[in-house]
């Protein structure tokens, strides 16, 4: 619906609201791009700055929810309008998880900076690479209400779950090689599954926006690539 | 994406509530077809819906868009419009309204109505409510006009107020009562429907939780037709939700759909203020 509400504070408020959003949004794509960028480069200082940023994209998180609670109070959204607030209310909440796994994987980049470099470290800018590109896009899809966008992220999931567990694997297998190696690919393991989480949240936006813009929920099975829970490496023997 | 993921992702439904849909109860008024002109002006287009029993059914849409005029049409008050004129179909328990062989005293008593400033006669607040009764031959002896009056004062939710001062007359009471005195009034009769032209547009706030409150309790024994341009109030009170513009029934769905996923986009434009 393009159309402007009659009353115009209504529509600077939802603005207000989508803006916050999308403040937030950006936060979290830098967080998580220097969460990565830290890993893969051994950075240590920039780490430090990205666990720092954080607290911002918390602040964002309750300004969202506070207008959130302003609008519903004074306007009393209906049809697409209290879709949208309340979806936003949502995303807010999938983002800051975001941004709390993308700190940790900072605190770790600070950890995996100071011990010996593991190959498989290779594999993290490739999951990063796909994750940004999901969060960006789904973003972008909030931004222009796309489910089509959306729904692509939505897809997208699989194939960042599939490089989970493969690193996964292979991480199991280096420490199974040389016990030396178990501190750093432990550190390893939970860089990739926070990151492999982050995918998760990124789909629970793109579903969303699904019911943002269509009023019913994106369903069927979600796209699963990822067997780790379920995984065991043979010790051969 | 191609076209078969697109596929693999279907729009669920919302999942089944546990009421029954408001839209399985059994039809009381079968509206088909139904056009009003007021000389050459077309008022009401090809208006075609099921009002169901034991429901409250509130009819929404811009000034002008012809909800009152239909809203009129179910007890025949557009006859007392001399260049009204309307055709098609309306079957009140399967028996059409506009038979020229109906009775249209009868069939008021049948469909009554609350308007949107209380009107109560110039009578104590006894007589308006024995008046219908006592015209329609509903009670003979003073004991069963007495039973009528308490009936309906409870019914109304008025009864605690006003049981001591029955013979003070109806205008003194204040305007939330008054509208309640008229709802007794209309109930005195025992009807069927009750249809109610923007009931609470002249209350305040605490007489219209009143008002809402006793329309929710009315639906245990009547079918409610509201018509009201208080959105929020038609979301509180009713179970269907019939959107009108320009003269057409646009969309109507269970209360609960229209506002929070109208199919329509005029109705969309319209429940969430904007330019429809």
């Amino acid at each position: 619906m393009a159309n402007d509400h009659i009353v115009r504070s209504y529509d600077e408020e939802l603005n207000r609201l989508t803006g916050l959003l999308a403040r937030m949004g950006g936060l979290v794509e830098a967080e998580l791009a220097g969460a990565i960028q830290a890993v893969a480069a051994r950075d240590a200082e920039l780490a430090t700055r990205t666990v720092r940023a954080d607290i911002r994209v918390d602040e964002l998180e309750r300004e969202i929810g506070e207008q959130v609670v302003r609008v519903m109070a004074l306007r009393q959204p209906v049809a697409m309008d209290l879709r949208l607030v309340l979806g936003s209310l949502r995303i807010a909440g999938d983002l800051e998880r975001s941004a709390d796994y993308a700190k940790n994987v900072a605190k770790r980049a600070v950890a995996l900076a100071q011990l010996p470099i593991l190959r498989p470290v290779h594999a993290i800018p490739r999951m990063g690479t796909v994750v940004r590109e999901m969060l960006k896009d789904v973003l972008d899809a909030f931004a222009a209400r796309d489910v089509a966008k959306a729904v692509a992220v939505w897809n997208r999931d699989e194939e960042l779950d599939e490089m989970h567990g493969s690193l996964f694997r292979e991480l199991v297998t280096y420490m199974m090689e040389d016990p030396r190696n178990i501190t750093g690919s432990t550190h390893l393991l939970f860089v990739a599954k926070n990151i492999e989480r982050i995918g998760d949240h990124a789909t629970n936006i793109a579903e969303t926006i699904h019911y943002i813009v269509k009023g019913t929920p994106l369903s069927g099975e979600r796209p699963k690539g990822d067997g780790t829970s379920f995984s065991t490496v043979g010790a051969g023997g | 994406m191609d076209a078969k993921q697109m596929d693999a992702i279907k729009p669920a439904q919302f999942p089944a509530s546990a009421d029954a849909s408001p839209a399985k109860m059994a039809v009381k008024v079968a509206c088909r077809d139904v056009n009003v002109h007021y000389g050459t002006k077309h008022a009401l287009k090809g208006v075609g819906i099921d009002i169901r029993e034991r429901q409250v059914t509130a009819f929404i849409g811009p000034s002008g868009c012809g909800k009152s005029t239909f809203l009129r049409c179910l007890n025949r008050m557009n006859d007392t419009v001399a260049s009204a004129r309307v055709t098609g179909s309306i079957l009140l328990g399967g028996q059409d309204i506009y038979d020229p062989k109906i009775d249209v005293v009868q069939l008021r008593a049948r469909v009554g109505m609350v308007f949107q400033k209380p009107n109560p006669f110039p009578k104590s607040i006894y007589e308006n409510i024995v008046y219908g009764p006592r015209i329609h031959g509903l009670a003979s002896t003073k004991a069963e006009f007495d039973e009528i009056v308490e009936r309906s004062l409870r019914g109304a939710a008025l009864w605690d107020e006003v049981k001591d001062r029955l013979n003070e007359p109806g205008t003194g009471l204040s305007g939330g009562q008054q509208q309640r005195l008229c709802i007794a009034r209309a109930i005195a009769v025992s009807p069927e429907v009750i249809l109610m032209d923007e009931p609470c547009s002249a209350l305040d706030p605490i007489a219209t939780a009143h008002v809402e409150t006793l329309i929710d309790e009315l639906r245990e024994n009547f079918t409610i037709v509201i018509v009201t341009h208080n959105m929020q109030q038609a979301a509180r009170v009713s179970q269907r939700t019939a959107f009108f513009h320009l003269g057409t029934l646009v969309e109507e769905d269970d209360t609960a759909a229209i506002f929070t996923n109208p199919r329509d986009e005029r109705t969309q434009g319209y429940i969430t203020g904007r330019y429809g």
